[in-house]
């Protein structure tokens, strides 16, 4: 995958209210490069959901968007409380977080559901105390 | 039907109208806002009783025509404003999610 463009963000862990940003800013940036709506709303949605678990599950990480001429990839890393099961995790419906997240809105348990959906491949590194990567790929048919 | 038309013709009031000219394709109903990126179509009508700031985020991510805040629920503060500014139809509903809905039925 040759590069052609990366984006840096910090996700701040403190201010629930303004998580998004990050997602709001790299929807704005492929645009300009002129992909295709579907490719940008896939990319951003997924995005997202990372970003707002970061927020909520690990007071916030960093993330890097990667631009190359067949692929997006996402790149999420956090210095949280890692995920004890994955495959839990990823289950439709389950959910940690806490009642003041949910009256927001957000704990559906469908971030990492929508995640899968919304890209062509996921990859989850999680170690317990020590911080979560995520890699998601979506490809580009060009 | 167009976001501004739709305001004309449902009883609907403006808290934000930026991009009036946005065409409605369909309805989506939900206040979870990761099913709502999960199910909700581009061009939707969102129709929640969610009033924060997140829903400005997903609306532009989700890319719906527009957010319709039914029940007669009032946007939180400074979140009229913030849609304002993202280019977010925000409309607002005196009627249930179900009413609002059905009006939208029959004007699509
Ligand atoms: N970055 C993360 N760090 C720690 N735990 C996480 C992280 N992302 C997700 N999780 C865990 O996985 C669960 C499921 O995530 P998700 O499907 O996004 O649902 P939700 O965020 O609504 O709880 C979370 O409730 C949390 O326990
Ligand atoms: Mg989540």
């Amino acid at each position: 995958m040759s590069e052609v463009l990366s984006f840096h963000f910090d996700v701040d862990g403190n201010d629930f209210t303004c998580a998004g940003q990050a997602s709001v800013q790299v929807k704005k940036n492929l645009r300009r490069l002129g992909l295709s709506p579907e490719t940008i709303r896939r990319v951003s949605i997924a995005m997202y959901e990372g970003e707002i678990n970061m927020v909520i599950h690990a007071g916030g990480g960093h993330a890097e968007v990667r631009v190359a001429q067949d692929a997006i990839e996402i790149i999420l890393e956090d210095k949280g409380p890692g995920i004890a099961d994955i495959e839990k995790a990823m289950q439709a419906g389950y959910s940690t977080a806490p009642d003041t997240i949910r009256s927001l809105g957000f704990g559906a348990g469908m971030g990492l559901p929508n995640m899968k959906r919304y890209t062509d491949s996921l990859d989850i590194q999680s170690t317990v105390g020590v911080g979560t990567r995520i890699v998601m790929r979506v490809n580009l048919d060009n | 039907m167009t976001v501004s038309e739709l305001v004309a013709r449902a009883d609907l009031k403006a808290a934000a109208l930026p991009d009036g000219e946005r065409e409605i394709t369909g309805v989506y109903i939900g206040d979870l806002l990761s099913w709502v990126m999960g199910r909700a179509a581009s061009g939707d009508a969102w129709i929640t009783i969610m009033s924060n700031r997140n829903v400005a985020a997903v609306a532009t991510l989700a890319d719906t025509a527009c957010v319709i805040l039914a029940e007669g629920v009032q946007p939180d503060e400074g979140v009229a404003a913030l849609a304002e500014q993202k280019g977010i139809n925000l409309l607002l509903s005196g009627a249930s999610a179900y009413d609002t809905a059905l009006r939208l039925r029959d004007l699509l």
